[in-house]
């Protein structure tokens, strides 16, 4: 359970998977914040709608599947680093997922790295497509990988000690 | 003898828009800071905060720090003492500063109290072992001096500040072998327990430090689980091969001055332990002395910042400065401050400020 261990219930994730038919159109953000804190930068990253007005700055996220285009500028601005963007249109087999990465040692683009998941296991060997800097100044960065289809829901990092 | 209308005591993120507020309405103010850098708890924080834009959101603690520090430098009315420690409060209300072996007193109209909090330690035994730290510390050899305090580190406490100083920790390549919490739930952000969970650090909710071993210097902690009357349960001990444990179990305002000035204070667990009595305006029992941030309740930079600008908007407006538009500005901060508190995670602050206001009328 997230508040005993800091790990979302499969539960949680499913709750905010985008559709399938969405999914199928390409890249899209996922947003895994659960609890509700004062915070409100994604939305107001988000220049296309695809974050819901906060009425409230304690609210949940909630997006807009339909106006996110995936571009992947609120990565940048969570500092809560809950903010992925997968693309399960990339290939056949693979899919792409981007994080937010704040550590200093980069890993160079087209290296096989471990696939991590949300309790810091080895998932699978993955591919670091691209290492992009966040628009914003002194965000995170942003880190596209290349995973296997089937465990796009499950990594979210990447191990450090590479 | 230095003289002013408004003395601001500590530099952090609630002492640097206390000032702002105050000498944007018009006042002279003197700002007195122990430390040699303006910021604070501010100046550790390498990662992004929380909030809205309002308070600087998504930025970076040190960042928000550097913000506040420069339209301090920048503005004529604020005159800033660094290295400078207030050390008492006299009875004709001016304030005791030293500097260097040198000292002086500072003849105030109106003085806002912003020292913070300090850290609370732990006992258990051999809790004196070289190699066991305050989480605050810690982050300020790493983060201020650039020095790391060890290779393998556990943590005790999962609230914002242990989560994060592990995070940090991480970054500066230590291992982090894990997080113990007696409580059974996490109390920092969760979405800041998933970031270090999902690089390998377990988090252990219910646990907690039996002892510390160790000849010379730590070498390994024992832990156990603790049942729900705070028992450790026979048979669930570990032990942890560590080098550092670092403690990060909470923070207690820093109230001497408040005190020695004879501010009506209240012990109130919800916000820390002792805190002065205070108004919305933030001004204290004693009037024209003013309290904002960890020191008025342990909070958040954030509401730290809003409460400095009140505390500062109305001091000036005591001394009559900025009288036009010091409601609209008052009721704008409030307003903001009601927000960051109203949702599930500002329930401690909300309960233990109910508790701060009906103290406040039983003592007047
Ligand atoms: C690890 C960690 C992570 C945090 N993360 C966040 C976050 O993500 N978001 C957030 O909003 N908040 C965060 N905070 C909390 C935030 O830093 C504090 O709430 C905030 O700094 C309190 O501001 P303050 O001005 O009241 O006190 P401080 O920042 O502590 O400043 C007090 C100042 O007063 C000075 N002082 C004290 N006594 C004297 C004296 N006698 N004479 C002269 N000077 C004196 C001190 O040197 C200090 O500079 C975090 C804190 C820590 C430790
Ligand atoms: S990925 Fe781009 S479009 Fe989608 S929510 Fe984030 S900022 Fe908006
Ligand atoms: S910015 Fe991140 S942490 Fe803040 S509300 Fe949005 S998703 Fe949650």
């Amino acid at each position: 359970m997230l508040e005993r261990t800091g790990i979302p219930t499969p539960k949680q994730i499913e709750a905010i998977k985008p559709s399938g038919e969405r999914l199928a159109k390409g890249p899209v953000a996922i947003v895994e914040c659960f609890q509700e804190i004062p915070c409100d930068p994604c939305y107001t990253a988000c220049k296309r709608g695809g974050f819901l007005p906060f009425e409230d700055i304690n609210d949940l996220p909630k997006t807009d599947d339909e106006k996110c285009n995936g571009c992947g500028i609120c990565v940048g601005f969570c500092p809560g680093l809950a903010v992925f963007i997968v693309d399960e249109t990339y290939s056949e087999t693979e899919a792409l997922v981007t994080i937010p990465w704040e550590f200093s040692r980069l890993p160079a683009e087209g290296s096989q790295v471990w696939g991590l998941d949300r309790e810091g296991k080895e998932a699978a060997r993955v591919t670091v497509k691209t290492v992009r800097k966040s628009p914003k100044k002194n965000g995170a960065h942003m880190l596209t990988l290349i995973v296997p289809k089937e465990k796009a829901y499950d990594i979210r990092s990447i191990s450090h000690k590479e | 003898m230095l003289k002013t209308d408004v003395l601001v005591i500590g530099a952090g993120p609630a002492g640097l828009k206390a000032a702002l507020s105050a000498a944007g309405q018009g006042a002279e103010v003197i700002l007195v800071e122990r430390d040699p850098f303006l910021g604070g708890q501010l100046v550790k924080q390498t990662h992004m905060f929380f909030g809205s834009k309002e308070q600087y959101a998504s930025e970076r603690g040190i960042n928000i720090g550097k913000i506040l520090a420069r339209d301090v430098d920048e503005n004529e009315k604020i005159r800033i003492l660094k290295d400078t420690t207030a050390l008492g409060y006299y009875e004709d209300k001016r304030v005791a500063i030293e500097s260097q072996g040198k000292f002086e007193t500072v003849d105030n109209k109106a003085l806002i109290v912003t020292t913070g909090a300090q850290e609370n330690t732990l006992v258990f035994p051999n809790c004196d072992l070289p190699g066991i730290y305050g989480a605050g510390a810690v982050q300020t050899l790493m983060n201020v001096h650039g020095v790391v305090p060890g290779n393998k580190v556990a943590m005790v406490g999962a609230g914002n500040i242990g989560v994060i100083v592990s995070y940090q920790l991480l970054q500066a390549g230590i291992d982090v072998v894990a997080i113990i919490e007696a409580l059974p739930k996490i109390g920092a952000y969760l979405v800041h327990a998933s970031k270090v969970r999902r690089m390998g650090v377990p988090i252990l909710t219910s646990h907690t430090v039996i002892e510390a071993q160790g000849t010379e210097r730590l070498e390994r902690v024992v832990i156990a689980k603790i049942d729900d009357k705070w028992q450790p349960v026979p048979g669930t001990e570990q032990t942890l091969e560590v080098d550092v444990l670092c403690v990060s179990v909470g923070l207690t305002p820093l109230t001497e001055l408040l005190f020695m000035a004879g501010c009506r204070m209240a012990h109130i667990g919800e916000l820390g332990g002792h805190v002065a009595l205070r108004d919305k305006n933030m001004e204290t029992s004693v009037s024209n002395i003013f309290v904002a941030g960890d020191v008025s309740g342990i909070e958040e930079a954030s509401a730290a910042m809003v409460e400095g600008q009140v505390a500062g908007l109305t001091a000036a407006r005591n001394l009559g400065y900025g009288l036009e538009d010091y409601e609209e500005k008052v009721t704008a901060a409030q307003r903001e401050l009601d927000n960051l508190r109203r949702g599930p995670v500002g329930g401690k602050i909300r309960a233990g400020l109910e508790k701060l206001y009906k103290e406040g009328e039983v003592a007047v």
